[in-house]
Order: C-alpha cells, then structure tokens, then sequence
C-alpha cells in the first residue's frame, strides 16, 4: 500500500470513530441531508421513467398523423384524403381514424371512443370493449352488467360490455372504450364518408420529413404531426415539469445549505478542544481539512445513498404518492399502473451535482477557518 | 430550456466555480504583490493560512468541473431528441453558437485545473513554498478561463431555441465539407492510424528514457500533446466507424451513447488522464533545479509519467480491442 493510501485510511478510520463519537448529532443531519437527496431524487425518478414510458408507447404508433383544419379548428376529414396519402412513394399503409371523446355526466368523467382497426377487437353492434377504468368508475358490481350512456338530458342508450381491457396496458386503454364503425357514426351522428383523421406508416423513419413535405404540397389544407413531434412535446412537458419541482427543491436545498454552513461553523466546545488537541500532538492544518472533508464525505455518502434508495422504493414500489399529481397530471378516471424502473447515470451525476456540491461548498470554508485556527486558541 | 435538471445543475456548478474563482483571483494578486515569507507580520501569516482554502476550494472545483464536464457531453446527448434534426450531441451542441465553444471551453478549464493543482502539490513539498508566486500567476490566467466557460454556457443554454432545425453529426464530420471536422474525417483510415501508432511509440520511448535517465520530460510533454491530437484525429477518421461497424459514420460523439456501450468514455477518460498528466510532468520539469524541490520532483515526475503512460495504453489497448471485436472490415 502507497503512503497515500495508507495516510487516507487512516483518516478515514478516525473520521468514523470521531462520527461514532456524536451519533445523535450526526444521524440528525443525515437524515435532513437525506430527505433534500429524496425530494430531488423522487421528481427526477418519477419524471424520468414517465418519458421513458411514452417513448415505449409512442413506438408503436404511426409515423404521421394528418388532420384537417378549417378556421384553424380541427375538422372532420374526408376519406378519400387517405387514399391520396396512400399514393405518396414511401407510405406503406394511409388509414381513415374514427374516435372522439365522450363526456359520462354520470360521473363526470371524459371517455376516449374509438373504433378499432383490428378486426379481432370489433365488438358486436350495440356491444363495447372497456378499459379498467371505466366499470371502476362507474362503480359496476358484477360482471355483464350494461353500460348506459346519456349523451344530453333525457338521452338513453343502452350497450353490453362484451369484455375489459386487461390493466396491464392500463396507461394506453385506462379511459378507452372501442365500438364498431356503425355504432359510432349513430351514437356521434357522423354522416358516412367523414373520419375524425388519417394515419400513416412509413417504411423508413428518415423520409417522414419528405413525406410531409409532400403531403402538405399536395393538401394544403391539412395538418401534419410526425410521430417525433408527439415524442417531443411529452419530453418537453415532462422536462418541464421535473424542472419546476427541483427550481421548487431549490428553496429545501438553501435551507439546507445555511444549516449545514451553520453546523460546520458553530462546532461544540468538545470538537473544538478535539482539534486543539489534534494540532497539540503535530496534526497540520491540512491533515485537519483532509480529515474534516473525510467527514463530510462520509456524511454526504451515507445521506445520498439513503435519500436515492427511498425515493428509488417511494417511486418504483409506492407509485410516488407525494408527487405523482404534479408530474403526471391528473383526471376522474386515472389510470392505475406500475412504473418501470429505470435510473440512468445522467440522473445520479445530476443528483449528486445538485446536492453534494452545495453541501461541500457551505462547509469549506468554516472547515478551513477551525482547522487553521492556533491549538490554544481553539482550545480556550 | 432553462428547467431542465441537469441544466441547473451544470449552471450551479459554473457559478460556483465564477464565485471561487474570483476570490481566488483577489487572493492571487495579494499574493503576488505581498508575498514575503521573511515576513513576519500577522498579514503575512494569514496570508499563509489562506493558501489552504484556496488549494482546497481549487482542488473541491476541478472535481465538480470534471463531473460537470462529463455531465455536460452526456446530457447534450440526451437533449438531442428534443431538436429536430439532432441525433447525438453533436445537434445539441449546435442549436446555437455558443454549443461548442462551451464545450471547447470546458475542456480547458478541466487541463488548467489539472496543471494548477500539479503546481500546488509540487509547491507544497518543498519546504519554503518555492512556486507559490508562479502557481498565484498561473491562477490569474486560469481565472477569466472559468468566468468566461460560465458565460458562455449561461449562454448558450439561454439561447437553446426547441424550433431551430441543427444539424446531424453525419453532416458535420463528412470529408465532402470544409472545417477541421471534416479534415479530421478524410485523413485515410490507415494513414491515421500509422500516425497515431508512431506516437504511441514515440510516447513510450521518451516515457521510458524519463523513466530511465530522469530527463527529457519536457519532450514527453509535447509527445503528449501531439498523441492527444494524433489520437483525436484517429477516434474521428478511423476509431469511430469500426465501433460503428459503419464506414461512413464518423461520429466522436455518438460512441458516447448507450447503443454503443458507452465505449467513448472507456477512450476519453484515459486519453484525457494521459494528456493531462504527461503535460504537467513537462510542466513540472521547468522547476526540477529548485533546490528545495531537488530530492521530491524528480519522484513526482516519475510517478506522473507512469500514470501517464499507462492512461495512453489504456486508450490504445480500448482502440485495439474496438477494432478487434468489429465486424467491419476496412483494411484487406
């Protein structure tokens, strides 16, 4: 072992014992250290897997979504726009889409309907599919119990609930309810031939921006929304989001930091007279900051791991009861769901940037002011 | 764009770095006008004490500057999806003009850190402080670097406009257009790597004729410097597109992403570690004949070249195992 190493370990085995020394007061800024760490943590853990969760969802979706706007409202579309987006070199498949939303007065919640274009998922007439959330919502007490929907006051209209989603996919299908074409345009009263808009897959993802170059050549009238630009909106509002909480944790850090300066400032008679008789027997300064900065090494170590494990257990296996209205927004019939785990570097770094470097910087310079201090001064 | 985590958290860092910076550079000019260690008025002696903060608080920035460097190029990365048109950090870094000059301007305060802390530890080993006025002179220079890599990244993070349309790297580093980036990707595969062999060599004989005799470190130095050129230039034009498996992609960024392993970082951190340290041992060298340094330079040197030397074989052993499990093939 180098003189370095030996010299660090040494130190490092004094710091614990000097922390073992002060249990209470030591855990006591642990534990404040480490509530910053999780509060921080949980809105970066929890924001981050919400965009880790809708790039997931948003794979699968089309690469183009086209829709007619007039008075700079959307419109219904014609189906004919999807034949002629069909035309376009590069599309594989162009598909009128019809869905709308639905608002159950019974408990006041919004319905998203759609039919599907899976042959397999088309319900019989007068029969709808469900998402979990709404037979929750609605309160059903057992199964095969009919759905009736009330579209304007004194309005009636009965349908069976051939099946429920399964809540697995309960982010995507939580508020879904899938009727056949027939029922749709009757229960809406859309005339025939009308859609709400058309989707389009594409072959290869680096034509999309060509494919709505000419698209929009072609249709002047119509709106164009890639796939990436959906992505991008979500990351962004998410991005947001986390930010304006950890702005939010901001105040929790200074706080934090002015008692931490504060600590490190006023040491107890006994610390003091602990490095007076440290410098007595022929410790220099530096070998008292070296070893002040163990302490708060081993402080911030203990405290980040800590904080970072709860807010791991509080995001992953509690569903973030403490922040999730903020960052995922809200609604009547909210979709229950796990989130996935995933933590990556760039939120640790961040993390640790974040709290640590704050702390370390509030405690330097009352570190350096008590360890270059005169033995028999810091002893009086 | 502004709220974004790890934005703040590289913003934070940069103002802390301007804050000690500029009282360090207060400090420093008090030092170079006052300095007497004959002097043995209480000034003189806080003075003494108050280099211990200030090495401390340098050595506590180049830390968090060295983990906001990484921070940075990482979360450029990430950012990419959310400019059109930007597949790597390349895109992000040239949203506006000041992307890369941050960049370029964090990589300096990350040597300049480096070589000042080499000069305070060398200064601390000799009994009589020996460097202390030319590392406080070398402070004044370092100082405006950090204050001026905080403006440019307020800057530019200030000025990060979602609905600017950047360019991809793929643009960017091909030989058809005209810069250094695309000078770097039309040098030949094999000339590059020929170039970046030969320094390699180059570095190991003069490290082991240092190693050897104890002299010639200045030679080293500039060896270093020029590996570090040579082997920039061979990430670009050759390194590159093997972990790509794709000749024409010469991306130095995109080996940064996850799809890639993250092999960028197992290339950077020894190249950067090799660099800066065979730098600073030619620094080190200009005050071997101060004769309280005499008896420790000479081992600190030594220990420096070591260090450095096996940081530039752990680049070439990443570079030598990159081509050997690839399944490109651009020679034979």
């Amino acid at each position: 072992m180098t003189p370095w190493l030996r010299r660090q370990r040494a130190l490092a085995d004094y710091t614990l014992a000097s922390l073992a020394r002060r249990k209470g007061k030591n855990i006591a800024l642990v534990a404040v250290y480490a509530i910053v760490v999780f509060v921080l943590a949980s809105a970066m853990f929890f924001a981050a897997s919400l965009r880790f969760e809708t790039s997931a969802v948003l794979r699968d979706a089309p690469e183009v979504t086209v829709q007619k706007i007039t008075m700079g409202r959307q419109d219904l579309i014609e189906g004919s726009v999807a034949e002629e987006i069909g035309k376009i070199r590069g599309v594989t498949s162009a598909k009128p889409r019809l869905w709308g939303y639905y608002y159950d007065r019974i408990v006041g919640a919004n319905y998203t309907v759609m039919v599907p274009d899976d042959p397999e998922m088309i319900p019989e007439p007068g029969s709808v599919i469900v998402g979990e959330g709404i037979p929750r919502a609605r309160g059903f007490k057992w199964s095969g119990a009919p759905l009736f929907l009330s579209r304007y006051e004194g309005d009636l209209k009965r349908f069976d609930v051939a099946r429920a989603f399964e809540s697995d996919s309960a982010l995507m299908t939580s508020d879904l309810m899938l009727m056949n074409e027939a029922d749709f345009r009757d229960f809406f009263e859309i005339p025939a031939g009308l859609y709400t808009d058309v989707v389009a897959t594409v072959r290869n993802p680096n034509e999309v921006a060509t494919i709505v170059e000419k698209g929009s050549n072609a249709l002047p009238q119509m709106r164009f929304v890639t796939r990436s630009d959906i992505e991008r909106t979500y990351q962004k509002l998410f991005d947001w989001r986390e930010g304006l909480l950890a702005a939010l944790a901001a105040a929790g850090i200074l706080a934090f930091v002015i008692f931490a300066a504060e600590k490190a400032s006023g040491l107890s008679a006994e610390e003091m007279r602990e490095i007076g008789i440290l410098k007595a027997v022929g410790w220099d300064t530096r070998d008292v900051i070296a070893m002040k900065l163990w302490e708060g090494g081993l402080v911030s170590l203990g405290a980040f791991l800590l904080g970072t494990v709860t807010a791991f257990a509080h995001v992953f296996f509690f569903g973030a009861p403490l922040f999730a209205p903020i960052l995922k927004g809200w609604a009547v019939i909210y979709p229950d769901f796990a989130l996935a785990p995933h933590v990556d570097g760039l939120e640790l770094l961040t993390l640790a940037l974040l709290t640590i470097v704050p702390y370390i910087a509030a405690t330097l310079v009352p570190i350096w002011r008590v360890a270059s201090g005169d033995p028999d001064a810091v002893m009086r | 764009m502004i709220f974004q985590t790890p934005i703040m958290a590289l913003l934070l860092v940069a103002g802390l770095a301007s804050l000690t910076a500029l009282w360090s550079g207060g400090f420093a000019v008090q030092v170079l006008r006052r300095w007497n260690l004959a002097d043995m008025s209480r000034a003189q002696l806080q003075r003494e004490r108050a280099t211990e903060l200030v090495s401390t608080l340098f050595a506590a920035v180049m830390l968090a500057e060295l983990a906001a460097l990484l921070l940075f190029v990482f979360n450029a990365d990430r950012m990419a999806s959310l400019f059109v048109g930007a597949m790597c950090a390349v895109g992000t870094l040239n949203v506006n003009g000041y992307g890369f000059p941050a960049l370029y301007l964090k990589i300096g305060v990350f040597f300049a850190a480096t070589l000042w802390l080499m000069l305070d530890r060398a200064d601390r080993m000799g009994r009589d402080y020996p460097l202390t006025k030319v590392k406080y002179g070398v402070m004044l220079a370092i100082v405006p670097l950090v204050l001026a890599d905080a403006g440019t990244e307020l800057a530019y993070f200030l000025n990060m406009h979602t609905d600017v349309i950047t360019s991809c790297c793929s643009k960017l580093f091909t030989p058809a257009n005209a810069g250094l980036a695309n000078e770097m990707a039309s040098i030949g595969p094999g000339m590059s790597l020929w170039l970046l062999g030969f320094a390699g060599l180059a570095v190991a004989v003069s490290g082991a004729v240092v190693l050897w005799s104890g002299r010639g470190a200045l030679a080293y130095a500039f060896l270093s410097a020029l590996m570090f050129a040579l082997a920039l230039t061979a990430v670009v034009s050759v390194i590159a597109p093997y972990i790509y498996e794709y000749p024409n992609h010469h991306c130095p960024f995109c080996i940064l992403k996850p799809e890639y392993n993250y092999y960028g970082y197992a290339l950077y951190i020894p190249l950067f570690l090799g660099t800066g340290l065979g730098v600073g041992a030619g620094m080190l060298s200009l005050f071997r004949n101060r004769e309280s340094l005499a008896d420790k330079l000479p081992a600190m040197i030594r220990r420096q070249v070591i260090w450095s030397m096996a940081g530039f074989a752990g680049f070439g052993l990443a570079t030598l195992y990159a081509i050997a499990s690839s399944n490109l093939i651009i020679f034979g």
